[in-house]
């Protein structure tokens, strides 16, 4: 590293903010932590992980087919993403996903998706590297252009979720009673579905394809294990994932290993840390087991 | 074509992981368990370049690291089944795992190039030698050998977990039981269509196979019968049309499978074939999804 590490922690971080690319670094991280904990805490809910895991792998053949053709990967993750998340969407009983059948249908499109993305890497040679990032992300990279589309899909999810926030978060809880009562339950699933894929395109740039997902699934599963309470598990998740990003850049910043891989051990070790912590308290019987939804 | 020795270890290795993964393809979407198949095949991923890095064989870190977390995962869960948000943080954590082995790989092994990784996730099936295309084989053999001695068992566990139970199967000695295979079928089909890829060949098959025929030996045959044909017509198809790869152009003919089983199957339905009104006539699969949640 051409930087050293030292304890002065404001002076390491001024350090490192005194370059551009780790500013939109940051910034581009931080819109993404944002987008994760909240989508990611209704996919959660929703039990749709497989279909969330579906849609963040898919951004990487939609990366490799741009860079072939010689586009910014961004739109090819974006494109991808959300035609993925129409192509599940159209599938029949979504909101089950993940159950039987269908599940064979969303790992197929995986699959095949993946198999493209092979394709695609070997029809552009000499792309080895590049394969590399699109897998498991850089944040060297990261413009200020960037950014600025980063920005706009992050407006665009949080207002349409914003919207349908409260109806969603009812159908996701109780499907049938929330039908009874009116709540057009498939297009809110529909609805959703493509908010998640453009979260999980936006999240590819940082993290990469294959990483997306722990960005997704781990801050929200660890508020859950704090909070049944859906405003401050959205609340408690959205700080979680801020706090793994951050801390993932800081320490990929002085270390030669990816981002990728500290944003997904640093979450991983908040999941681990609350999960036992939660098991103690339940052991001491000091609180009452918070109630999953 | 078949007069090079490549293609010939090609064919030996990918028919006898065909069978192996249509088989054990069939049981997880019959048990509603496609996504840990999905965990596992990148946790192989992990487990192969942890091997690489530490100067091991490669194919050791697959089989130990993947049968290792398939039981614990199992061990996690409900009566050898484990819930979506353990799988997807234990896996997600994985990979990421992976990707710091694989800079370690990269940057200290002199042997070392950037390919490995590339070539773990999708797969190199051309690359397999005499030797280890053998290897391959036996352990695929064995495998399905070992699937279809507890067909019938699994079978009855995976369709009705209770009554099963009752009964007297042992429900969760079979389920770890089986999410072991998975793990090692997970680790053999690595070497032929690569990490990433082993869902299509679990799963497509499977699905198509579940939407041709509504009896369960049957349709487990035939999954397997779709397996080994997309790994035929896939390498075949690699051979002929060279840029493309293998991995791809086998997941494609699978896919093919799925799509025209699919439709088939609701032009089929359309035409009015007799379906039984008591739904008896249903496939096993469906029935297991359209149970409502809570039962079993």
């Amino acid at each position: 590293m051409n930087v050293g590490f030292s304890w002065n922690l404001v002076d390491d971080i001024r350090q490192m903010w005194s370059l551009q690319s780790m500013v939109s670094a940051f910034r581009a991280g931080t819109i993404v932590a944002v987008l994760g904990g909240l989508v990611g805490w209704f996919m959660v809910v929703r039990k749709q992980s497989f279909a969330g895991h579906t849609l963040a792998v898919v951004g990487f053949p939609g990366a490799a087919a741009a860079v072939w053709l010689g586009f910014g990967a961004g739109f090819g993750y974006l494109g991808f993403c959300l035609v993925a998340a129409l192509v599940i969407a159209a599938l029949p009983t979504q909101g089950q996903a993940g159950y039987g059948e269908e599940s064979a249908v969303v790992g197929t499109t995986q699959a095949f998706a993946l198999g493209a993305g092979a394709l695609f890497v070997a029809l552009y040679k000499g792309f080895l590297n590049g394969t590399n990032a699109l897998l498991f992300g850089t944040f060297l990279g990261i413009t200020s252009d960037q950014v600025l589309l980063l920005a706009a899909v992050a407006a665009v999810v949080l207002i349409v979720l914003a919207v349908v926030g409260r109806p969603l978060l009812f159908a996701s809880i109780d499907r049938d009673v929330a039908r009874a009562n009116g709540v057009p339950v498939r297009l809110l699933g529909v609805v959703f579905l493509v908010l998640l894929g453009a979260t999980a395109a936006a999240v590819s740039q940082i993290t990469g394809s294959l990483l997306v997902f722990a960005l997704l699934v781990l801050p929200p599963a660890t508020a859950q294990l704090i909070t049944a309470r859906p405003a401050r598990g959205l609340v408690l998740s959205v700080v979680l994932a801020l706090v793994s990003v951050w801390v993932a850049l800081f320490i990929a910043y002085y270390s030669p290993y990816p981002v990728g891989f500290w944003l997904t051990t640093v979450a991983f070790g908040l999941y681990l840390l609350t999960a036992g912590l939660s098991l103690a308290a339940r052991r001491m019987g000091r609180r009452p087991v918070p109630v999953r939804v | 074509m078949f007069a090079q020795p490549f293609i010939q270890h090609a064919y030996l290795a990918g028919t006898a992981i065909g069978v192996a993964a249509g088989l054990v393809g069939y049981f997880l979407v019959l048990r509603a368990q496609v996504f840990t198949a999905d965990a596992l095949s990148h946790v192989a991923f992990t487990g192969a370049l942890a091997a690489l890095a530490a100067g091991l064989d490669a194919r050791l870190g697959l089989f130990v690291v993947t049968v290792a977390v398939a039981v614990g995962m199992g061990a996690l869960g409900r009566r050898g089944r484990p819930d979506d948000v353990v799988i997807g943080g234990v896996f997600a954590w994985l990979l990421g795992l992976g990707v710091f082995f694989l800079t370690i790989y990269t940057s200290t092994r002199s042997g070392g190039n950037g390919s490995a990784g590339v070539s773990v996730l999708f797969g190199s099936v051309f690359g397999l030698s005499g030797g280890r295309a053998a290897v391959t084989a036996i352990i695929a053999v064995a495998v399905s050998l070992i699937v279809v001695a507890i067909a019938r068992p699994l079978l009855f566990a995976s369709l009705d977990e209770t009554v099963a139970a009752a009964r007297g199967v042992p429900v969760r000695l079979l389920g770890l039981g089986f999410l072991a295979l998975v793990g090692v079928t997970a680790a053999e089909a690595t070497q032929v269509v690569g990490a990433l890829l082993i869902l299509g060949l679990l799963a497509a098959p499977a699905g198509a196979a579940a939407r041709l025929t509504t009896r369960p030996l049957r349709a487990l045959g035939l999954s397997a019968a779709i397996a080994v044909a997309s790994v035929w017509l896939g390498i075949w198809a690699s051979y002929a049309l060279s840029p493309a790869p293998p991995s791809f152009t086998i997941l494609a003919v699978a896919t093919l499978a799925y799509a025209g089983a699919a439709t088939y199957d609701r032009l089929r339905r359309r035409a009015g074939a007799p379906v039984r009104p008591d739904g008896a006539g249903g496939s096993p699969v469906r029935a297991v999804a359209e149970k409502p949640a809570g039962v079993g």
